[in-house]
């Protein structure tokens, strides 16, 4: 048993917290929680998540978030479908979901109870905002009788707590008014679970400095409405253990905790650093795409471009024209705009310039699920154009894996001249997880490569080794030259209409995508038994469940193997040695079946497909079961 | 620098390929006058991009002996606002048309000219879709009668020149094919303008609509239809017998020229507010009476790719110029030995 102290985990800085326990708490080990905060859409939840996991991953505790909110801003207040939660798993050991149900459910109202009860394991612990269960509300919420008191919680350990009412008494004397105040009823749920689990105060009082130290009455309502809830927890009889995640063993290094959109914006900006081009991005608002142009739109002292087109259409040709001026040009968006960029993305390839196209996938078709995910433009990215249209695609499987793959896209796209497909998620987008911060000098060097004048008659559809073109930038004197969308002649890249000349550039374009396939790794096996008959194959998000599934099942005993896809056009080289050397190979995808549609039609083995569409990842339970079946086949 | 301006020749602007419209085509003019003139601006071929869009305008850019992308339909103000973006010291010149630049592609005509991205766009308005062979434009006039409106067409027609004023344009021209004088007047002072510079150029398409701006175009008939403006000059033409006043209902009027006190003819104000140059662009409704050609509007603002080249520069005067390493350790980190 951990001594009471790790309740106050504060540093040597005043932070005005009780030291002393009142009473004696116990303090109980566990490896692994889920919390869910759940709330009005106007209640903070998100912001309450973000700063939970910034306390956690300081602890040094593996983690994953999933936030989930509606796609209306503001839904009428107090009705289910405004309700907007944010779930992390942490744990001692390394984890890859963020959970499948949730320990602690915190719920701010009757709707976001109703909402999200089911989520909560039976026995799990429920904190809600007492004040907020009135006759009205729980009425509005959908329920007959107030649930808080009819018995209808009685499997679940059922912790009533008026935040609202504390949080405006401990803001008493800040000098701001009661529905102000009010606000700041996030912070006391924060502080709260913030004791629960022995996270650092320190990072979130900073951080409240950060945010609203210029606004005094605002920065002092919310440290005080966050105290209040961490004292609350420690010195009230409501609560009579805390918790206690050890952090979880991993490789030296700086960690910190990051998020996928951030991690891809720094990823292109890696790219340019590395490359020395200048990162010039153009974007149409969409979500969940918004955040890479608010987050590259913050650091221009990188001396990053950053352009808000008129349409998605402009964003593309915006970037396409930045990339024939020599910038590393690159244009992100989520489905609806990939549709919309298509006609480009074929005048790019036909160009054949450097640039990226990120699409952050939603549920569709159509608007359909704008904040929840999906990897359902998989067969977009390859074929979502006219004519023969060959892009190469890389995908994230990670939050923090976006980096990674942001730096890959932008080193194919200018070794081999031509547009490529980035493939994140709304999940992947919003979570977040601890990243070991890697040594710049350890990224990989882009070299930009540009054509320079020989004195000979420049050819400008001239092929490198790699079948690559010569990148020659407006201004640079002797390689005046024309590209377009009209079908280019080999080597001089005049218009030709010669049907041989376009059979040979056909098959050039192609040849040219499908050898990256040597300039990639290849496709790794995870098998600890080497005995293992079932191979589990996915590709994006899905990572994490596949990974969380397979372990559990091996745990058992089980054996099966896992792989997971970056590259998915063209796919690596032992790709169809790796699947036609299991018995069966599964692919659980967030789609209806499209890598396995991919797979089978091009190595010709019997796949099979593992679906799921409702706008939220797999769950690692379901995935195991399918497992288990195939297993049993 | 001068020394390259005195050698440049019309010929270093022209390329290799062979032009391929339609003999008598107005292209051919237009072409032949944009060669001729580009030696005048003393920018070299390899500092200068031409962008076109799809139809027949759109192979403008394969005949310029310069930096040239020839794109997709409609889009050509949008790939050009990247190249002008990302290298401000190009000279950067849009070739469209009335179907590419007021149809497909009129979201980006209309905002590249409201952001005063420092291109050039001339827009070569034959009212005819021609490479499609022959389907009304959005410049045709109503009730034209056309391969897709055998019984006429029923949508009312763009007007190029008040849609570019509307759309916050900081330099709207007019000029016509024929008139190889007017049009590089015209496009000399396009070339000086600091951001977009709209031209719509008045082009004959001999095949599928021959004829559209005989009124205008015909030497015999322009002279008297032709209402030349010229900044701070009172607005005065068929051979000074006719003028524009304001009229007492406050509209734009032609009268004869000896029938009004010289007091209330028209001062032509190009750079003033955007009222005048409105009312010039609806004196008439179409080419088939007296119609304005010249400078409609011309006045600086801020230009896109420079302002934000200028965020570039203050923001690393304020934060210091990136370090990536700076960057990734930055914030709540933690170190696990």
């Amino acid at each position: 048993m951990a001594s009471p102290e790790v309740a106050s985990p504060g540093t040597g800085r005043s932070s005005g917290l009780r030291s002393r326990a009142r009473m004696t708490k116990t303090v109980e080990e566990k490896e692994r929680v889920v919390v869910r905060f759940a709330g009005d859409s106007g209640d903070g939840m998100q912001l309450t998540g973000d700063r939970f996991t910034s306390a956690t991953a300081v602890l040094g505790n593996d983690l994953a978030t999933l936030p989930d909110f509606p796609a209306e801003i503001r839904a009428p207040a107090g009705t289910v479908h405004g309700v907007s939660a944010f779930q992390i798993q942490f744990a001692s050991s390394d984890i890859t979901t963020p959970g499948d149900h949730a320990d602690v459910l915190v719920a701010m109202n009757p709707a976001a109870l109703k909402a999200d009860l089911s989520k909560v394991d039976p026995g799990g612990i429920v904190i809600v905002n007492e004040d907020a269960f009135t006759q009205r509300n729980v009425e509005k919420a959908g329920y007959a009788s107030d649930p808080t008191t009819d018995g209808s919680l009685d499997g679940y350990q059922l912790y009533k707590v008026p935040m609202t009412s504390i949080t405006v008494r401990a803001t008493v004397g800040v000098g701001i008014g009661k529905k102000e105040a009010e606000r700041a009823k996030n912070m006391f749920a924060l502080g709260l679970v913030s004791w629960m689990f022995g996270r650092p105060t320190q990072t979130t009082l900073d951080w409240l400095e950060r945010k609203f130290g210029g606004k005094q009455e605002i920065y002092d309502a919310n440290v005080a409405a966050f105290k209040a809830g961490y004292n609350f927890g420690e010195t009230t009889e409501l609560f009579a253990h805390s918790y206690k995640i050890a952090a979880a063993p991993v490789d030296p290094g700086t960690y910190r905790n990051i998020a996928g959109s951030t991690a891809l914006s720094w990823g292109l900006i890696a790219a340019s650093q590395r490359s020395g081009l200048t990162l010039f991005y153009a974007s149409y608002p969409i979500t969940p795409a918004s955040e890479l142009l608010h987050e590259l739109s913050r650091h221009k002292n990188f001396g990053v471009i950053t352009l808000q087109a008129e349409d998605e259409i402009a964003a593309a040709n915006v970037a396409l024209g930045a990339a024939f001026a020599g910038h590393l040009a690159v244009t992100g968006t989520s489905g609806p705009g990939m549709d919309l960029k298509a006609e480009t993305l074929g005048l790019a390839v036909i160009m054949e310039l450097p640039m990226v196209i990120v699409d952050v996938q939603r549920g569709g078709p159509s608007t359909g699920l704008p904040t929840k995910t999906e990897q359902g433009d998989l067969l977009l990215a390859m074929f979502g154009r006219h004519g023969e249209s060959p892009m190469p695609i890389v995908a994230a499987s990670s939050p923090s894996d976006c980096f990674a793959v942001a730096l890959e896209a932008a080193r194919i796209a200018v070794r081999y001249r031509t547009p490529v497909i980035v493939l994140s998620d709304t999940f992947l987008s919003n979570s977040s997880e601890p990243w070991r911060v890697p040594e710049v000098a350890d990224l990989p060097q882009i070299d930009p490569n540009f054509a320079a004048p020989d004195g000979d008659g420049f050819l400008p559809y001239a092929r490198d080794e790699k079948l690559a073109r010569p990148w020659a930038v407006p201004g640079t004197p002797g390689l005046v030259h024309r590209v377009g969308g009209l079908e280019r002649e080999d080597g001089t890249g005049n218009i030709s209409y010669d049907p041989e000349n376009h059979e040979r550039m056909t098959h050039m374009r192609q040849a040219k995508v499908d050898g990256i396939a040597d300039d990639i790794p290849p496709l790794e096996v995870d098998d600890p038994s080497g005995e293992a008959e079932v191979l589990v194959l996915g590709w994006g998000s899905s990572l994490g469940t596949i990974r969380a599934a397979a372990n559990r099942v091996r745990d058992r005993g089980g054996t099966v193997a896992t792989a997971h896809m970056r590259h998915l056009n063209p796919f690596p080289v032992n790709t169809g040695d790796v699947v036609r050397a299991y018995r069966t190979v599964l692919i659980p995808e967030m789609n209806m079946g499209q890598l396995a549609m991919l797979i089978r039609a091009r190595f010709l083995v019997d796949a099979k497909s593992f679906t799921k569409v409702q706008g939220l990842p797999i769950f690692a339970e379901d995935l195991e079961e399918e497992i288990e079946r195939v297993l049993h086949d | 620098m001068t020394d390259v301006v005195e050698t440049l020749t019309k010929k270093d602007f022209t390329s290799d390929q062979e032009v391929r419209w339609c003999p008598g085509c107005g292209d051919y003019a237009i072409l032949s006058a944009v060669q001729g003139f580009m030696p005048e601006l003393g920018i070299e071929p390899h500092k200068t991009v031409f962008v076109s869009g799809i139809g027949c305008s759109g192979r403008f850019t394969y005949y310029m002996d310069t930096y040239g992308v020839h794109g997709i339909h409609g889009r050509a103000p949008a790939i050009a606002t990247g190249i002008a973006t990302a290298s401000p010291e190009l000279s950067v010149w849009v070739v469209t048309g009335d179907g590419d630049g007021l149809s497909i592609g009129g979201n980006h005509l209309i905002h590249a000219l409201r952001r005063n991205v420092n291109i050039k766009i001339l827009m070569f308005n034959n009212q005819i879709y021609g490479l499609t062979k022959g389907q009304y434009s959005p410049t045709s006039e109503e009730g034209k009668v056309t391969k897709s409106t055998p019984f006429g067409s029923v949508d009312h027609p763009f007007n190029p020149i008040a849609v570019a004023l509307g759309a916050e344009g900081t330099f709207v021209a007019r000029t016509i094919d024929n008139d190889r004088q007017h049009l590089t007047e015209v496009l000399r002072q396009a070339a000086a303008h600091r951001g977009t510079a709209f031209v719509e150029i008045y082009q004959n398409c001999n095949v599928f609509n021959d004829g559209a701006f005989d009124l205008l175009r015909e030497k015999s008939e322009g002279v008297h239809h032709q209402i030349r403006l010229a900044d701070g000059e009172p607005i005065i033409f068929d051979e000074g017998t006719k003028c524009v006043i304001v009229g007492d209902n406050g509209r734009l009027q032609v009268k004869q020229t000896a029938d009004v006190d010289p007091d209330r003819i028209v001062v032509h104000q190009a750079g003033g507010r955007p009222s005048l140059p409105f009312g010039l662009a609806h004196l008439s409704l179409g080419p088939h009476e007296a119609t304005c050609f010249g400078v409609f509007r011309n006045f600086e603002r801020p230009v896109y790719g420079e302002a934000m080249h200028a965020q570039l520069v203050s923001a690393e005067e304020r934060l210091g110029k990136g370090d990536l390493g700076t960057l990734l350790h930055g914030g709540d980190t933690w170190t696990v030995g």
